[in-house]
């Protein structure tokens, strides 16, 4: 025998780490509509077989607590159990050993404290209030509900303008989305268990690359009711949209001169270029939806005067003030926010930022949104500061990378401090504090901490805030309307409360959030309009969705999207983001595994045919 | 149309066929358990997976769209391998106890098994407990369901009422009443339609043989006249649970079987239809002399499954239904007065049975004011397929039997009679009723055939009744039904008589039917009753004589006060739904 040996995999090792790894993947993969006790009990049985056996409370403990799940989701505990599951989980986390008994201890409570209902569920009453009826996990996320696979589907069966149709009967923003929407779609995509979720906004792009132009459906007979929108951003315009289908005459109000809010003067041409927007506005507008641009409502017109002209309010006015961060010098000239760039970028003023040091607070998409717009307008050395980590950055990985492709440099765990001026009053330099990473925050993402290392100084003339967008609604207060650090309240349906008509829906009433969601407040105050002005329009679409082909689905790769080589983009704002070529969305519309048709989703008829 | 291969076999099936149907058009039949064809597609079983060239997968044949070019092999080693294990898993958590199971020799299970020749299951086997209350006029049993969704499925789509629904999750997953609610506090409205779509026992009626079968049954007691009714659409169809062609197995010859059980009086409810249609006809001309009075349109009252919908959905309307009670109860109540009258009987020592192609029979027997001075009307509900059950057990060969005439005075029935057993005929007996009364003379029995409709299906007919246009709508299924009343209720359809069935194709298709796997029958047992029909001296229920003898001697006239006493009951104050009565 010799004295040392080198490690080596075996074949059994080998084996067992794929088995974690797609585990780690199916996990996440996670359809909706699974048992949160089942999911908990399976949890612990899997941490039981890495239990050494060495401690009580681990061996044991852990144990007794899979019994007890196993017992409550056979319908045969009492309600003394979740209290006896809490004890041994206690004690297991405060006396095992090591990490493999204390964590799944503390799992264990976390499902205790989360779950309440659902214990409560099974044990009162020996049945699951799981969901079965959300079956397909895309359209389960999608906040809006478009038929995903179907318009896959048709996408594959090379129908494009099928496909686009399909998608506007829940969204009538196919164009927007396809390339800038955030696709919550993909997360739980069940393909994700075979290999990786399936490339859904790709997909709508190679559908509005090739779709042509698709008209409108017809509108339904008048009704002869008024609605007024108020704001012309995703979220107006889908309700717009979705009321003149049913036959309802739809003023939009616009505050600025051009429609499309945020997706105008929010996103970058470089993502989403004017032209292309245009496609969806003028489809939306062809249904005869009436707009009145440069009208601010609290100046131009009152929401009093709305209420009286009009049989029903849809508020939508988004969340367009920018957010400073509320450290010393920041009113020096060269401090501004990121929806003032934005904004100014999306009417077509350029600032010229040639030869300038641009420092960004925050790591945001907005963030990247603006470090990668300075590197366009010609700044010289572009910093975007961020007081955590870049893996804590809330913005999407490929839009971090696509930055630092550019040229932009990101410069973690610093948290600004204060400005400095120069005897001009212009920024001179941006002070920050250096951070160590430390324990999870409320939200759960490790916070930043003190170093105790001494400030630094970054020389630099443009400091831009990206640190979030406030909502301007103190029109709509002094009106009476219920309003909550700027946020319109709004029910889920929308409504708001003691304004019998006035519906309120998007980033103004949420706060900033994706396009997607705001689409989604958009189609649901349009249904619940229409039933509050007495009306139950179907919005529905003839499009006949391919049934699936009979065939294996062996794993293959995701098609990401390719880009424009970084060089040649950071010069210009031109869309960077490349379409799928035929044969590569060829071969990603077949990794779809029709989850519409296919497992659960086949009882209900997969996707809902109206709304 | 779409060209391929089914076992080397050339297909040419229309676009969007299954392989399952499209083997079918080869005569190749690929064993199904979950299939339901139009209403349960969904694979969930796997007994139907085939081998598609180029795939390694196997494919669910009932859900699989027979493409350009494919080539399928139903029946390799590896196919029949996958399906005995599939159904060996199934039976590893099904109950099996075909010996006294009511469907033992018709169960779809059963057959698989045998047919794959599985001889034992090689599993542990682990049934789910049985928990029902057996007081119940539906009874499932969980120990022998095999989750093939198939009633969560009709009553969604067929009935629209989606009582059952798919509970628990993983491994877990089972059917329950929606909402985990015991039946007796939910919408159902006993149909049935669950349990003869059922591929198992695990949903059957109560069965309420056992009074007859037992020791000190009233059929030999000596102090007891023992009375038998048959429901129109019970003669298409008992001999099919006997193996007999509805050639063989006619009325006469059910006569003759129940004599030889040892029923006193065998009679029939077509007497009592021809009574309905003399009540409820008459209450049509009534309400339509006084329109403003009454709430339009008016519906048909004889079926209690559509009566327990109308009160679960639109309580509202219940004013709406006619009157008068359905032929089984009406029936009931003239055997225990006037036909008791007539024995010199204590009604309480009368035993009525009725055997009918029902579920919710069982139930409506048992409803307040459905018998008076502490006895029933019925005493007894018997679906066709008890009957059967009984047949046997009495040991009788009915195709050797004579045919026998039923008994009187409440044995006649006229050809209008008969067809309440399939939708459409209650209208049509009712129209050439009032078209006798209106006009004084009888029309072309054949006159409104216009409104034989088809399961599911709703026709409308508008008649002329003494210078007035009548608008008659006839529907079944309840999700017709459902589409229908709202349709009514938005303005969007205006009728002034709608007869509703709430079982697809009326009581031919009833949840007390024959079952018969993969077949929906109910289009060919409503054949035998309009050949009954052709075939009837009698064309007209106002020309039934025994019913004209009951006006005579009894009632007086149709809406009399006794007959109204008797007859007829108030929908908006009898009971309310759930009403559920347990045994």
């Amino acid at each position: 025998m010799s004295r040392l040996n080198l490690m080596t995999d075996s074949a059994a090792e080998q084996t067992s780490d794929g088995l974690r790894r797609d585990l780690a993947r199916r996990l996440i993969s996670a359809p909706p509509g699974t048992c949160q006790i089942d999911l908990t009990a399976g949890y612990v049985r899997l941490c039981l077989s890495q239990t050494c056996g060495k401690c009580t409370p681990c061996r044991i403990g852990l144990n007794k607590i899979y019994q007890l799940l196993e017992l409550i989701l056979d319908g045969k505990a009492d309600a003394s159990v979740p209290a006896k599951i809490r004890e041994l989980a206690e004690t297991a986390a405060s006396t095992a050993d090591c990490a493999i008994g204390t964590e799944t201890a503390k799992a264990v409570l976390r499902s205790l404290d989360c779950f309440v209902d659902e214990y409560r569920a099974h044990i009162e009453s020996g049945r699951c209030p799981a969901a079965h009826g959300a079956a397909v996990p895309c359209v389960a996320k999608c906040p809006a509900h478009v038929d995903i696979p179907g318009y896959i589907a048709l996408v594959r069966a090379g129908r494009y303008a099928d496909a686009v149709r399909l998608i506007r009967k829940d969204n009538p923003f196919p164009v927007a989305c396809a390339l800038i929407c955030e696709h919550p779609c993909e997360e739980h995509c069940r393909r994700g268990i075979v290999d990786d979720a399936v490339n859904i906004r790709g997909l709508k792009r190679s559908a509005i690359e090739k779709c042509g132009t698709v008209p409108a459906p017809a509108c339904a007979e008048p009704t002869g009711k008024k609605i007024a929108v108020v704001g012309g951003g995703p979220s107006g315009l889908t309700a717009a949209y979705y009321l003149r289908l049913m036959g309802h005459d739809v003023t939009v109000y616009e505050k600025r001169g051009q429609l499309g809010g945020m997706l105008i003067y929010g996103i970058p041409e470089y993502r989403l270029p004017a032209a292309t927007l245009k496609r969806d506005i003028d489809c939306i507008l062809s249904t005869g939806v009436k707009v009145v641009t440069n009208a601010n409502v609290g100046e131009t017109v009152t929401v009093d005067a709305l209420r009286r002209d009009y049989d029903a309010v849809y508020l939508s006015h988004g969340a367009h003030s920018g957010k400073l961060a509320g450290i010393e010098g920041e009113d020096a000239e060269g401090v501004l926010s990121a929806v003032e760039l934005l904004g100014a970028i999306g009417d077509g003023i350029r600032p010229d930022f040639t030869g300038r040091t641009v420092c960004v607070i925050g790591g945001g998409n907005v963030a990247m949104d603006v470090t990668r717009s300075s590197v366009r307008l010609g700044a010289k050395k572009v910093m975007t500061v961020y007081r955590r980590r870049v893996s804590d950055m809330t913005a999407l990985p490929e839009e971090i990378e696509g930055a630092i492709a550019e040229g932009a440099e990101m410069c973690e765990l610093l948290a600004p401090s204060r400005i400095e001026k120069d005897e001009n009053g212009r920024v001179a330099a941006l002070w920050v504090s250096p951070k160590i990473i430390g324990k999870p925050d409320r939200s759960g993402r490790p916070a930043p901490a003190d170093s105790g290392l001494e400030d630094i100084r970054i020389p630099c003339d443009t400091v831009i805030m990206a640190i979030g967008q406030g909502i301007d609604s103190a029109h709509f207060e002094q009106a009476g309307m219920p309003v909550k650090r700027g946020a319109v309240c709004a029910g889920s349906d929308c409504a708001v409360p003691g304004f019998p008509g006035v519906f309120a829906g998007g980033d103004c009433s949420t706060g900033p959030a994706t396009v997607i969601r705001a689409i989604a407040a958009g189609k649901t105050a349009a249904a619940n309009i229409d039933a509050y002005l007495g009306f139950c329009h179907k919005i529905a679409v003839d499009v006949e969705v391919p049934a699936p082909t009979a065939e294996d689905k062996p794993v293959c790769g995701r098609v990401n999207m390719g880009e424009r080589s970084a060089a040649e983009r950071a010069g210009d704002f031109c869309l960077m983001e490349k379409p799928m070529s035929d044969k590569e969305t060829a071969q990603e519309a077949g990794r779809c595994l029709r989850c519409d048709r296919f497992g659960y989703g086949c009882i209900g008829g997969g996707s809902d045919r109206e709304w | 149309m779409v060209n391929g291969f089914i076992n080397g076999i050339s297909v040419c099936v229309p676009e969007g066929t299954t392989v399952l149907e499209a083997a079918k058009t080869v005569g190749v039949r690929i064993p199904t358990l979950c299939y339901l064809k139009d209403i349960n597609e969904i694979g969930a079983c796997r007994v139907c997976v085939v081998e598609i060239k180029g795939a390694e997968k196997l494919f669910a044949a009932c859900d699989t769209v027979f493409a350009e070019g494919m080539e399928v092999f139903t029946h390799t080693p590896k196919a029949i391998a996958a399906r005995r294990e599939n159904v060996a898993m199934i039976l590893s958590e099904h109950k099996t106890a075909c010996t006294t199971c009511v469907r033992g020799g018709n169960c779809t299970l059963q057959s698989l098994a045998n047919e794959l020749n599985i001889t034992s299951v090689g599993l542990p086997v682990t049934p789910a407990e049985k928990d029902w209350d057996d007081g119940l006029p539906l009874i499932r049993d969980a120990s022998k369901c095999v989750r093939c969704m198939r009633c969560v499925s009709v009553c969604e789509k067929v009935q629209g009422l989606g009582v059952w629904e798919v509970t628990g999750t993983g491994a877990r997953t089972a059917i329950g009443v929606r909402g985990g609610k015991s039946l007796s506090d939910i919408n159902c409205a006993l149909c049935g339609q669950c349990v003869t779509h059922c591929p198992t026992g695990a949903l059957t009626a109560r069965d309420d043989t056992a009074k007859l079968l037992g020791r000190l049954s009233p059929l030999s007691d000596p102090d007891v006249v023992t009375v038998v009714q048959i429901a129109p659409a019970v003669r298409a169809a008992f001999g099919e649970d006997l193996g007999l062609s509805p050639e063989l197995a006619t009325e006469k010859r059910l006569a003759a079987a129940l004599r030889r059980i040892g029923f006193d009086y065998v009679f029939d409810t077509n007497f009592s239809a021809d009574l309905t249609i003399m009540e409820e006809g008459s209450e049509l001309l009534e309400r339509l002399a006084d329109r403003e009075k009454y709430a339009w349109p008016m519906f048909t009252s004889c079926c209690p499954g559509w009566v327990r919908f109308l009160k679960s959905e639109y309580p509202d309307m219940a004013a709406n239904l006619s009157t008068a009670k359905s032929p089984q109860q009406m029936f009931g109540a003239v055997t225990k007065t006037y036909f008791a009258g007539k024995l010199g009987k204590d009604p309480a020592k009368i035993f009525s049975v009725s055997v009918m192609p029902c579920l919710a029979k069982k139930n409506e027997r048992a409803l307040p004011g459905m018998g008076r001075d502490g006895y029933s009307d019925v005493d007894e509900v018997l679906t066709t397929r008890e009957l059967a059950r009984l047949i046997k057990a009495f040991g009788i060969d009915v195709a050797s039997l004579p045919e026998e005439e039923f008994d009187s005075p409440l044995g006649s029935g006229s050809g209008a009679a008969v067809i309440f057993g399939s939708t459409g005929g209650v209208t049509e007996a009712a129209l050439r009723t009032c078209y006798a009364i209106v006009n004084g003379k009888n029309p072309d029995p054949d006159a409104f055939r216009a409104v034989r409709a088809k399961a599911n299906e709703r026709l409308e007919a508008e008649v002329e009744l003494a210078g007035t246009k009548i608008r008659a709508a006839v529907v079944s299924g309840l999700a017709a039904t459902g589409k229908l009343i709202e349709d009514v209720r938005a303005g969007r359809a205006e009728y002034d008589f709608v007869e509703v069935m709430a079982c697809p194709g009326g009581c031919a298709g009833g949840g007390g039917q024959p079952i018969r796997e993969g077949e929906e029958p109910a289009a060919d047992r409503a054949k035998v009753l309009y050949r009954y029909d052709g075939a009837n001296a009698v064309r007209f229920s106002h020309e039934n004589p025994d019913v004209q003898a009951l006006y005579a001697e009894y009632f007086g006239k149709p809406l009399s006060e006794k007959a109204h006493h008797l007859l007829h009951s108030d929908h908006t104050a009898d009971w309310k739904m759930p009403g559920i009565m347990k045994k």
